[in-house]
Order: structure tokens, then sequence, then C-alpha cells
């Protein structure tokens, strides 16, 4: 490993915990919105957040430039307000594996709220807990698994992410070459193999550890939450 | 009056009505399966809407003349038919859930003495027999001091000894603390032994 490779590695897990801890909250409102509630246009919200999961995600990144490039509607709105851009920035690279990242983070946290006995909700009522306090106490730590298993997922999949990462803020090494990135960039070059087999391996044991912590993890609140 | 109560709620094709009003002591509602108890008693507990109607318990009125109070002021002790003991919290954490410091029963150790759940405090829900609980159903609903309570078929699927175990507590709950009960059962026996007065639903 070059110190090259090294900070590959560390953009990498940058760009996916970040991405994952910004979209979680967003994650889990919309999940607890689309399992708890029936209101006008719900399968729209549906179909919104799941479009990236099946559109190609160069389209993806494609709508990315148009809503986050100085010109557009937020990336314009940044530029004015804050000074801020996010193209060809690390930045960038994170909201394209937050956007790619939130439909499996919603899917499986909201099938997790969808198993909390609202039975046991109403009964923490009953002994005298506020609505805030049923969440708190009840209803969140039963949705736990689902949320474990939503931050594994959105890691990988950020981990895992090239498409529109690469067409809305293309390879920038040391701000958006990310590991498939750069590992497809150095596939492109005679004389870099040693490097796409380092980095390969790195991917492997990234996502390996991740499949493993998440087991562990589920086995253990499983073990508090799944009995009855 | 500990119980005044006069509700009616459609439920999808059926329409749940009842009237009564009855007195200190145990009120039993006794009626067949589908005949509306267990929605009544969620009516009295705020846990499910009136479409019309009052419910006025202990003098208090929770619901009608404008009235909607929320179950979590409400304070009743509602023991589930289903039990339905927090699943990721020990026995002891269930039972200290709603605690109330004025409550009759503020004192964990002492409430489980009373209901014989001593040996049970660190033990998860999930590894309880029916009976065991059942008896932490109830000492959980005594812990959040309510002011009446609310029990739904708390002796189905517990075998002769234990719901004869059970029932003498409920006559104590009854005669040494003097808190209201409305209770739900279909089996003419308990209502015999347990009731004070008995309110019949029809279909």
């Amino acid at each position: 490993m070059t110190a090259d490779d090294w900070s590959i590695v560390l953009l990498s897990l940058k760009v996916a915990i970040v991405a994952v801890l910004i979209v979680l909250p967003f994650a889990f409102a919309l999940a607890w919105l689309l399992a708890r509630h029936r209101f006008p246009g719900r399968i729209f919200v549906d179909a919104i957040i799941h479009l990236p999961l099946v559109l190609p995600p160069v389209v993806t990144g494609w709508a990315l430039l148009l809503l986050f490039g100085r010109t557009g509607p937020i990336g314009g709105w940044l530029d004015r307000w804050f000074d801020v851009t996010v193209m060809f920035r690390w930045t960038g690279a994170v909201i394209a594996a937050a956007v790619m990242a939130l439909p499996l983070m919603v899917r499986a946290i909201r099938l997790s709220i969808e198993a909390v006995d609202i039975r046991l909700e109403d009964a923490a009522r009953t002994l005298g807990a506020s609505r805030a306090r049923v969440f708190r106490t009840i209803s969140l730590p039963l949705a736990m698994p689902g949320v474990l298993a939503a931050l594994v997922l959105g890691f990988a999949r950020s981990l895992g992410e090239f498409g529109a990462t690469i067409s809305f803020v293309s390879n920038i090494p040391g701000e958006t070459g990310t590991l498939p990135i750069a590992i497809y960039a150095a596939m492109q070059v005679p004389g870099q193999e040693g490097r796409v087999v380092r980095l390969a391996i790195v991917s492997v044991m990234l996502s390996l550890g991740a499949l493993i912590a998440s087991e562990l993890m589920i086995r253990r609140s499983g073990r508090q939450t799944h009995v009855l | 009056m500990s119980f005044e109560v006069d509700v009616a709620k459609r439920i999808g094709e059926a329409e749940v009505r009842c009237a009564f009003s009855s007195g200190p002591g145990l009120t039993a509602l006794f009626g067949t399966s589908g005949s509306g108890k267990t929605s009544l008693l969620n009516m009295v507990a705020g846990l499910l809407k009136p479409d019309a109607g009052h419910i006025v318990v202990t003098g208090e009125t929770l619901f009608g003349d404008g009235a909607d109070v929320p179950p979590e002021a409400r304070r009743a002790g509602y023991v589930f038919q289903d039990r339905r003991l927090f699943p990721h919290l020990s026995v002891r954490a269930n039972l200290a859930y709603g605690r109330r410091r004025d409550a009759a029963f503020s004192e964990l150790e002492e409430t489980a003495a009373f209901l014989g759940i001593c040996d049970l405090l660190d033990r998860r829900p999930s590894t309880l027999s029916g009976g065991e609980a059942q008896r932490v159903a109830i000492g959980r609903a005594l812990l959040s001091g309510p002011r009446f309570l609310l029990m739904d078929e708390p002796l189905v699927a517990l075998d002769r000894a234990r719901a004869d175990e059970i029932m003498g507590l409920i006559e104590r709950i009854r005669d040494e603390l003097r808190l209201p009960i409305l209770y739900v059962s279909h089996n003419p026996a308990e209502v015999e032994r347990l009731a004070t007065h008995v309110v019949e639903l029809a279909r």
C-alpha cells in the first residue's frame, strides 16, 4: 500500500461515513412517514425515494449535476448564500452516495418500524408515557435492528458508489476519487495492475467487515428485541 | 359512582353500544366474544375514541362534554389480555416503566413481594410463564398509580391453580386497595366469585 492508496481508502471511508450519517435522520423520518401515515401522494413520495434504485446511476448523477450545478436551483442557492460549491468536491461525492443509499436505508428502517407492535405503544401510553417518551423508550429501541441494518447497507452502498459519482463530480484524485473510481482509473493505465489488486483487496475486506459487524449487531440486539 | 359509561362506537360492520353505572368494587363486563368488551375497555382507557357518549370514572369526566383526556393522563391501570410486557426490557424495567411516587404502590420491591415475583426481576418477559407474565402485568399497572383498573380476561390461558392465585390477588386489590375495577370475562364462575356488579353486553 502506497501513501496514495491509503488516501484513496481514507477518502472513501470519509465519503461513505458522512453520507450515511447525513442520510440516517432523513431515512428514518421518511420510513416513519411511509410506515405509519396515510396521506395523499404517499405512493408518489415512495416512488421518488426509490427512483435512484431503479434508474441508471449515470442518469441520477446527471440529474444531480443539473440540481447542484452553479446555475442549478440548489447549486445556485448554495453559491449565492453560502459561497459553497459541491462540484468536483468530496462533498459532491457525499451527495451522490447519500442519494443512492437513501432508498435502501428507507426500506430497511421501514420494515422494522412496521414490525413494531403498536399495541406495546398503546400499553406504554396507558402507563402515563407521552408520545415522545413512547417513541424514545418503545418504538425506537424496537426498530433498532432495522436502523443498524440500514447503516450497514447504506455504508456498503456508498463505498461502492460509482456511476452517479463519476457523472456528477467526475474523478478528481484526492477529492472525488473514491475506491471504485480509483480502481477503474487504474485499470485504464498500463502498469497500474498492482494498485488495482491492492485496492480491490481493501474493498473486499471493508465490505466483508461491514457485513460481519452488522450480523453481530443484529444478533445482539435481536436477542433483546425479537423475542416475545 | 365508580364508572358511568354511555358510549356508542361503530367498528366496521358492528356497532358497540353500552350504557351502565356502577358503584365501588369490581364491575364485571360479561358477554359472548364479539360483543365489544375489549373495545369498551379501550374506550375507557382512551385508546379508542367513541363516536358519541360519555365516560366518567370516580367523578372525573374522561370523555364527553367536549373532553377527551389522552390515555397517558387518564391513569388507568390496564391489564391487557395479551399482557403486552415490553420485550426489550427486564421485568424490573417493565414494572418501573410507569411508576409514580404518589401511588399506593410506589415501592417496586414491595409490590413484587405482594405479587410474589421477587425472583423474576432480572428476567426478560420472553422467559416467563403465563401466570408469571400476568402477575408482572398486574404489578406494572399497580405501580403506575392508577385511579382505577381495567382487566381484560386476566385469567385466560392460565391453569386452575394459577387462576385461583390471581383471583385471590384481584380480591385483595378490590378489598384492600379499594380501586374500582372494570373486569372483562366470559367465564360465569369467575364473574360469580369476583364481581360486585355485573353488566351484561349483548351482541
